[in-house]
């Protein structure tokens, strides 16, 4: 089932990878303000839904595959993986959507 | 055994594991010879050296797997393995096959690695009796040539002893046994294809590969169990969404 | 340490994927964080923009990038491995790798121009 998270997640996010590696490849030309950044994302249903979507993608791919490293890698047994895992899943989601909000919510 | 002609009076330096997990290197120095493979090697260790030094052997002609060693840090079959085309500066180890519990000096137990083979559902079930005509199969048909391209394996354990999530995760039923249980998913006289599918997709079977290719590099007999696991893998996603 | 049983370009392509998800799951609260900062002001995330300018910092965005075009490409090409058909030569599409790898690189180079 993890497994199959993992594969469909990934899906998702490919496509929005490369849009937002194209983002930053443009968004960095001549310096970052937040004033720039902010005008074109805030109130934006759009930018809300690409990034909303892109933290949900995120906070559950990225447990995933470091639950499979902590598992091989570490001596650490899966009682306290799991658990630690959900945590983290927890604030990637809860600190990513904060993040969308803060960029393309509300309009100031 | 008649001296075969000895290079220019060169020797070979051999480190070979005696003992079992905690053992040591001991170092031997036996004669170069042209045409020497790791086996010729480690048996004259053994009959002019070190008696009690254990290790396995048969066929010594490339057939049945039993001389499957690690050699210089890489599992292969000692009697394919040309000395010339493995010690780069006159020295080589050798070492027991890894991913498995050492019973003494060059032998380890495999009987974990058979169990796994049981377990990712490779036990053949037919549905067919001998008052039946035998089964007609297209050799041509996609699953057929499935099949037969992972069908040669001889449970040598070379892969198994190559592959690194078998060693950072013991319970992972390893490239052998998936392998065999693609080629039993391809099978159409198996009559358990379901449950095969069922024993292999689960997290310790195909799941659990990360297709680092160690299995399908290392093979003998060029098999490809990084492609059967693939296989396995599309399958089990496909089974979610009911395609399968 | 790579060792000659994995010394060899499959290998590679696992070590670089999980590297460098190691990486960018450890930068992702941070990252979400600093954006975080628009809640409180513009100004707040401008002192943050203001430190991104730090040499040592913009190396490090430049390495981060640099790694998530590197995770996405060998992502793509374990999606392929799994479902698509492999080539009738059983290779594991390994010309992916170095197509990846180049991929990657040359997004970096665009992210240099541009904050040169």
């Amino acid at each position: 089932m993890l497994f199959a998270l993992q594969r469909l997640s990934a899906l998702i996010l490919a496509p929005l990878v490369v849009g937002h590696l194209v983002v930053i490849l443009y968004a960095v030309r001549g310096g970052l303000t937040a004033g720039e950044i902010l005008a074109r994302t805030q109130g934006s249903p759009l930018w809300g839904g690409f990034y909303g979507l892109f933290a949900v993608a995120v906070a559950v791919h990225a447990p995933i595959g470091l639950r499979t490293v902590l598992r091989e890698w570490t001596p650490l047994p899966d009682r306290l993986i799991d658990p630690v895992l959900l945590v983290f899943a927890a604030l990637l989601l809860g600190l990513g959507l904060r993040a969308v909000y803060a960029v393309t919510g509300g309009g100031a | 055994m008649p001296d075969s002609s000895t290079s220019h009076d060169k020797t070979l330096q051999v480190r070979i594991w005696r003992g079992r997990d905690d053992g040591a290197f001991h170092a031997y120095r036996i004669p170069a010879r042209d045409n020497q493979t790791v086996l010729d090697v480690v048996t004259e260790v053994q009959r002019r050296h070190e008696p009690a030094l254990a290790y396995r052997f048969a066929c010594r002609v490339g057939v049945c797997g039993s001389c499957a060693m690690t050699v210089n840090g890489v599992p292969r079959w000692t009697c394919r393995t040309h000395v010339s085309k493995v010690s780069g500066d006159g020295a080589i180890t050798i070492e027991p096959l890894r991913n498995m519990p050492r019973i003494k000096d060059l032998a380890t137990d495999m009987s974990g690695f058979i169990d796994k083979w049981g377990e990712a559902g490779t036990v053949f079930k037919g549905s067919a009796t001998r008052h039946d005509p035998p089964a007609r199969i297209d050799p041509q048909s996609k699953k057929r040539r499935r099949a037969d391209a992972g069908i040669e394996c001889i449970n040598c354990a070379v892969c198994y002893a190559a592959c690194d999530v078998v060693a950072w995760n013991p319970a992972y039923q390893g490239p052998a046994a998936l392998n065999r249980a693609w080629t039993m998913v391809n099978d159409e006289r198996h009559a358990q294809r379901k449950e095969t599918l069922r024993a292999a997709t689960g997290p310790q079977g195909c799941s659990a590969c990360h297709s680092q290719g160690n299995c399908t590099r290392a093979c003998p007999i060029g098999l490809n169990p990084s492609e059967s696991v693939a296989g396995l893998k599309r399958l089990s996603l496909l089974s979610l969404i009911g395609m399968e | 340490m790579i060792g000659p049983n994995r010394n060899h370009k499959a290998y590679w392509a696992f070590l670089g994927h999980r590297l460098s998800g190691i990486a960018l799951a450890l930068f992702l609260p941070l990252h979400f964080l600093a954006l975080g900062l628009a809640l409180e002001s513009a100004a707040a995330l401008d002192a943050m923009l203001v430190f991104t300018d730090l040499p040592l910092v913009k190396a490090a965005e430049w390495g981060l990038v640099v790694l998530l075009a590197v995770h996405m490409a060998f992502g793509l090409r374990l999606l392929a491995l799994e479902f698509l058909p492999w080539p009738a030569s059983g290779d594991a599409r390994t010309a992916l790798i170095a197509a990846g790898a180049g991929g990657a690189l040359v997004v970096g180079l665009i992210f240099l121009a541009g904050v040169i």
